[in-house]
């Protein structure tokens, strides 16, 4: 056993299961923050923000996708780049397995969808994290596609915007995983070099990782309100420094306050505040 | 001083002992028994050569993380001269985990950063076990600027558990500082080495480990998660380390396997910790070979390279639909 081990409690709490508030499925939904019924419709009209308390509930990657790109002129890069198995990962479960089960899920094959298109005619590639997908955990395939997507702005010389939802990198890749760290890191050099503008929205959450590399190297660096945002978990800390964690530590708010972000968006004014960056920061004329 | 032995190596603590014994005994005695000494000698040998034979990647954990193995300021001790430390990130703090400067490798004028461990209580908490705080990698970053601006080389050593996991760290952007590293080494315009010399924890390691070189010691690591946070989040419990640590695949020999790194460097029989001296020769040469290949590259074919070597990490499956 090493010293770390004997400093740190046995085990890891385990997330009491009666907290998580159920959803109802049908015509009804209920706010996971202030406990408000909803028409579904509405809910989903609001762009899952809940009209009573402005609670940001977590959207699907395509959902995001839809929401922020115009309808017109949109495409998919790097689909065809598929997840495998490296080190024929095995814990409780095979590594392939998690993937099946994720994809049966989530209906995407990895964690990451990114496409090109144009928000309020602003033409850019974005790229948006599924975290339904493993924990929206970044392995080989969401940093093969992020290197894809920016290599798309470059060419087509556009903006790059990617919505960050991450736990970190994804164990089951190994090192391959960490790694993904730096080669994201590095492809947007390139970016920089071609003065093309990275926003990088952060939600709820963006830890390990996927915090670690790109997520704080945007040109802005947006976030949505409340979500958490850091490097270590709030477990791990609490664990590590014995003490009770401060009000709302590592939540968008906090990090703002402390100047680790330049903004906090709400997800219904996202799509008119992504434009209007981009088209000031490239110099283009103001929209309409 | 005392070898410390690490669990699996009981039966040759065991051997190690009897010879101590014997030679406190050949000391005031007029039996010659150095014959029998010498025969302990070898048999302990041959049992170390075979227990390290076949290490499992956990035991290899234990001996990247022993405490008397050689840490960064060793290595600067032995195999630089004329080193000058240079302290603190200019905005907060200094932070004693990371420590580097400049000095001289071979006569020649280098920038030195490494993760920095200490040996007792008191000086392990000094260095906060070796874990970095933000000031650290901006304190490492200001350090490779530096190099950049005199035409250095940088030469890195990592040995940590982890970038630090605390309240502060957060506050003043943990993930920033990692981040900002990863961006700025891809494009540092001198030749970077890095050597992973005990335990590559994570991103924490990752963030002074981007470089033209990247070489690994024999019984050193090097990992997405520690063994212990992979199987207490995957298995529920952090006693099945062993497990976890043969499932990331974190040694030396798979990750050059994998093509993850560019080179294994031997250390002595029983770890880098049982013969300092030999240790340090081998680093020395190894750094030197480093710095040669990389010499007769120009700044720009440095550079494509280590973009081109980034952008290879990871392995997909391209299907076209």
């Amino acid at each position: 056993m090493s010293w770390l081990q004997k400093l740190l409690p046995p085990k890891i709490k385990s997330r009491t299961p009666g907290a998580k508030s159920a959803v109802p499925e049908g015509l009804w939904s209920k706010c996971s923050a202030c406990g408000a019924t909803l028409y579904r419709t509405d809910l989903e009209n609001n762009l899952d923000v809940c009209p009573k308390c402005g609670f940001h509930s977590p959207v699907h990657a395509r959902r995001r996708l839809d929401i922020l790109l115009d309808q017109e002129g949109r495409f998919e890069i790097g689909a065809e780049v598929k997840p495998f198995d490296i080190l024929k990962f095995k814990d409780s479960r095979k590594y392939p397995d998690r993937l099946v089960a994720a994809q049966e899920d989530t209906g995407e094959d990895d964690a990451l969808v990114v496409m090109q298109g144009a928000i309020h005619n602003v033409p850019c590639v974005v790229a948006v994290f599924e975290f339904k997908f493993i924990g929206g955990s970044m392995g080989s395939v969401v940093g093969e596609r992020f290197v894809r997507g920016v290599k798309a702005a470059i060419e087509h010389d556009v903006p790059f915007v990617c919505v960050a939802a991450s736990g970190g990198a994804r164990m089951q890749e190994g090192l391959n995983s960490l790694m993904q760290m730096a080669k994201t890191s590095a492809i947007l050099t390139r970016l920089s070099d071609k003065k093309l503008p990275f926003i990088s929205v952060l939600t709820d959450p963006t830890m390990g990782g996927v915090s670690a590399s790109f997520a704080f190297l945007g040109d802005v660096v947006v976030a949505e309100p409340g979500a958490l945002i850091g490097f270590a978990g709030p477990r791990v800390i609490e664990q590590t420094v014995r003490e009770t964690l401060p009000e709302g530590f590592q939540r968008a708010e906090f990090l703002l306050e402390k100047g680790a972000i330049d903004m906090i968006v709400d997800r219904r004014e996202m799509r008119r505040k992504l434009a209007q960056l981009m088209t000031l920061l490239t110099r283009q004329p103001a929209l309409n | 001083m005392k070898t410390t032995f690490l669990d699996f190596e009981q039966p040759i603590a065991d051997l190690e002992n009897k010879i101590e014994e014997l030679r406190f005994v050949q000391d005031d005695t007029a039996v010659d028994i150095s014959v029998e000494i010498s025969h302990l000698e070898k048999k302990s040998q041959d049992l170390t050569k075979s227990i390290y034979a076949k290490l499992s990647p956990w035991q290899i954990s234990q001996v990247a993380r022993h405490p008397q193995r050689p840490y960064t300021l060793d290595y600067i001790r032995d195999i630089f001269t004329d080193f000058e430390e240079l302290h603190g990130d200019r905005a907060f703090a200094d932070d004693t985990a990371i420590v580097g400067g400049v000095a001289r490798f071979n006569g020649q004028s280098v920038v030195v950063i490494g993760h920095q461990k200490g040996r007792d209580t008191k000086e392990r908490q000094y260095r906060n076990f070796g874990m970095p705080r933000p000031e650290g990698y901006r304190k490492a970053l200001r350090m490779m600027k530096l190099a950049e601006k005199f035409n250095l080389p940088v030469i890195t050593f990592i040995d940590t558990p982890g970038a630090y996991p605390g309240i502060g760290a957060e506050e003043r952007g943990q993930s920033e500082a990692i981040g900002r590293n990863l961006y700025e080494m891809a494009k540092l315009r001198v030749p970077v080495i890095c050597t992973i010399i005990g335990e590559g924890g994570s991103g924490g390691a990752l963030a002074i480990a981007v470089g033209d070189v990247v070489q690994m010691l024999q019984y050193s690591t090097y990992s997405v998660i520690s063994p212990e946070g992979c199987a207490s989040i995957l298995f529920k419990t952090a006693e099945r380390a062993n497990e976890a640590a043969e499932a990331l695949g974190i040694t030396a020999n798979r990750l050059k396997t994998l093509g993850l790194i560019d080179k294994v460097i031997t250390e002595p029989l029983g770890g880098a910790h049982r013969n300092p001296q030999q240790m340090m020769l081998t680093m020395k040469k190894s750094i030197a070979d480093a710095l040669k290949s990389l010499h007769e590259k120009s700044t720009d074919e440095l550079l494509d390279a280590r973009f081109e070597r980034l952008m290879s990490y990871g392995k997909f499956k391209e299907e076209t639909a």
